[in-house]
């Protein structure tokens, strides 16, 4: 009964077109954002910060980043694990040469440097579609990991390979390095999460984000109306690699602090983004967020009820999450491409109709 | 024929300007085919401009041409008085020419609205940084656009399905929704193929006077393919008849239907 358009008016365009049209759902916004900035960092630990509110955060940044380009451009991509690496190695870079200059720059940075990097590798996209565009970003995944790990001035040339983030500080509060606190990553990706989530609502609102969406419906009517399809695929494959560049670069120096390019960038890391944008729903910024909530959540979940309180063996429970996660792909690409989303969707739907359905 | 070179008036006291878009000896040819032979014809300033002919006379090839989206083999396209070099299709549409198409072309995810400030493509003007930001001149440009949007969905009179994807709506109404995206433009030339194929008379009705409404309220030149001869003498000022890639004719309505060609190309005469 409180969830209602009636008595809520329209007064200008403005208003009509804002993110949130019904007053609730407005109010439920501003509740999640009071209780993720004033009520968790007091009581986030450890365990939490790392198993669960980190990645999620994180995930979040990089579905959102593949859910522009998928969803709302139509362009298939399997390099997202690749365009991280390239978010990594870029602030590890940035870090490492310029430790004068604030760590929030260097993941911005980072995302800027994809984000031509992201353009470079979606040139093959003016020519080809689908499943071959598939192949071209997944040669790209492969050729970036195999680049990260084959030329030393990537990670400085040190002995193992490897990159590590070295302290960095926000208003004198670390938030890189083995020193850095559970509130302090928290906080840090949950700022860059809510500015992020914000600029791609913005942009797939107006303008460019219409011309993303005309390009997936129907490009050759995008085309002859007057969407410029080098300028529309060009700037998806640009925006869509800066935010998983900002996740690359978060994912390495707050969450990690140290990365072996081949084991957390290889091609299970695009697959797994992947199945955050299709499970959470292709087209949709809250289903970015709640795909990878789910993708994050499921392991934990499964591994604290199966092996914590019934006593299944680890791997049984591994398994189950693969063949949870398998079907659900498969029922979602068939049932809903909209995803969780367009499920939270319809539910609302229902909601503002009842008690009266008709 | 009277010479038209400075404009007309219609019998119902419309003035028709001067050449608008000029098509010179175009061929089209694909492989073998040749979907369009030397075929010259003019489009004038304010005008509603027919071409008909059977199936696969190349009529949709033709406004293909005229859109930039085929390139023809031999000829020549004039648009206001000067040759026009090769464009893309986006470019030519910067230049003021929308379409509809015969297979309806919406974006089939995207709501009615939505679908028609995409036609409004071509007039926005704000960097990415500000729609980025939501901020300056994004802000204000998409809520100006909306006002015009707004004036052609009261126009057409779609208010009630402004917020629906519409490939959930039906036939009839996504094709008035098209013919709304090709006027968010404010084209100067609109092509419209097939308007009202496959609708009921009354749709047909609808759309017959929503298209002599647009030119009449907003001064557009039309060019428009149709079927229904009835219509096609109704609406239109002057009329091109092809058949088989060719042109057999061209004039009034009155002048077309007592052409002997057009009467056998319709009656279905052999071709031998
Ligand atoms: N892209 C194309 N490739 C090959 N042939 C085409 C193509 N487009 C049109 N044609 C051919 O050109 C001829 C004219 O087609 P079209 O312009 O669609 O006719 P109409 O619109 O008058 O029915 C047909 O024979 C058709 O097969
Ligand atoms: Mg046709």
């Amino acid at each position: 009964m409180f969830y209602r358009e009636a008595g809520d008016f329209k007064t200008s365009y403005t208003d009509d077109s804002q993110t949130f049209p019904i007053k609730f759902d407005r109010w439920r916004y501003y509740a999640v954002l009071a209780v993720a900035f004033g009520v968790i960092p007091f009581i986030i630990d450890d365990y939490w910060a790392n198993a669960v509110l980190v990645p999620f955060l994180i995930y979040a940044i990089a579905a959102i980043g593949l859910n522009i380009l998928t969803g709302y451009c139509g362009q298939v991509s399997l390099g997202t694990g690749g365009f991280m690496a390239v978010g990594a190695y870029a602030c590890y870079k940035l870090m490492t040469g310029f430790p004068e200059i604030s760590i929030v720059f260097h993941v911005i940075g980072a995302g800027f440097i994809t984000a031509g990097v992201g353009a470079l590798f979606g040139l093959p996209s003016l020519r080809i579609k689908g499943f071959y565009l598939a192949v071209a970003t997944l040669a790209a995944q492969f050729f970036l990991v195999w680049l990260f790990n084959k030329v030393p001035w990537f990670y400085n040339n040190s002995a193992s390979g490897q990159i590590s983030a070295p302290e960095r500080t926000v208003f004198g509060i670390a938030v890189t390095g083995p020193n850095t606190e559970a509130w302090a990553k928290y906080l840090i990706c949950l700022c860059f999460v809510v500015v992020l989530a914000w600029v791609a609502r913005n942009l797939t609102r107006g303008t460019i984000g219409r011309s993303w969406m005309a390009i997936r419906d129907m490009d050759i009517a995008a085309e002859i109306i007057g969407v410029n399809p080098l300028k529309a695929k060009l700037t998806a494959f640009a925006v869509s690699s800066f935010f998983i560049g900002v996740a690359g670069a978060l994912f390495f120096s707050v969450y990690l602090g140290a990365v072996e390019v081949g084991e957390v960038f290889g091609i299970q890391k695009s697959f797994l983004i992947l199945f955050m944008v299709i499970i959470g729903g292709l087209g949709s910024i809250f289903g970015s967020f709640a795909g990878a909530a789910f993708m994050v959540l499921m392991p934990v979940l499964l591994k604290n009820v199966l092996v914590g309180q019934l006593g299944w063996p680890t791997d049984l429970a591994a398994h189950l999450d693969f063949m949870i996660v398998g079907a659900l792909i498969v029922i979602f690409l068939i049932a809903e491409p909209h995803g969780l989303a367009q499920l939270w969707r319809l539910a609302k739907e229902k909601l503002r109709l009842w008690p009266f359905p008709h | 024929m009277k010479d038209m070179s400075e404009g007309y008036t219609t019998a119902d006291g419309r003035k028709i300007g001067g050449t608008m878009m000029e098509m010179k000896n175009i061929t089209l040819r694909f492989g073998g085919v040749v979907a369009i032979k030397d075929i010259s014809f003019d489009i004038r300033e304010g005008e509603i401009r027919a071409i008909i002919g059977p199936n696969g006379a190349g009529k949709s090839s033709m406004l293909n041409v005229i859109s930039g989206f085929y390139i023809p083999s031999e000829g020549e396209v004039w648009f206001h008085g000067s040759k026009r070099p090769q464009m893309k299709p986006y470019q030519v549409a910067q230049q003021g020419i929308a379409r509809t198409f015969q297979n309806i072309a919406l974006f089939k995810g995207m709501s009615t609205l939505d679908n028609m400030m995409t036609g409004r493509m071509t007039r926005m003007k704000s960097s990415m940084a500000q729609q980025a930001m939501w901020w300056g001149k994004a802000q204000k440009e998409e809520s100006e656009h909306r006002e015009a949007v707004e004036k052609i969905i009261d126009f057409l009179e779609i208010q009630a399905i402004r917020k629906t994807p519409v490939g959930r709506l039906p036939y009839g109404l996504q094709k008035r929704v098209e013919l709304g995206r090709a006027l968010a433009a404010e084209p100067k030339l609109l092509l419209l193929d097939e308007p009202m194929a496959g609708m009921n008379v009354e749709e047909k009705e609808d759309m017959s006077r929503f298209i002599l409404d647009v030119n009449d309220e907003f001064g557009t030149t039309i060019a428009l393919i149709e079927h229904d001869m009835g219509v096609v003498m109704d609406l239109s000022d002057r009329v091109v008849v092809m058949d088989y890639g060719k042109k057999i004719g061209d004039g009034t309505p009155d002048e077309v239907r007592n052409n002997q060609d057009v009467i056998d190309a319709y009656l279905g005469v052999s071709h031998d």
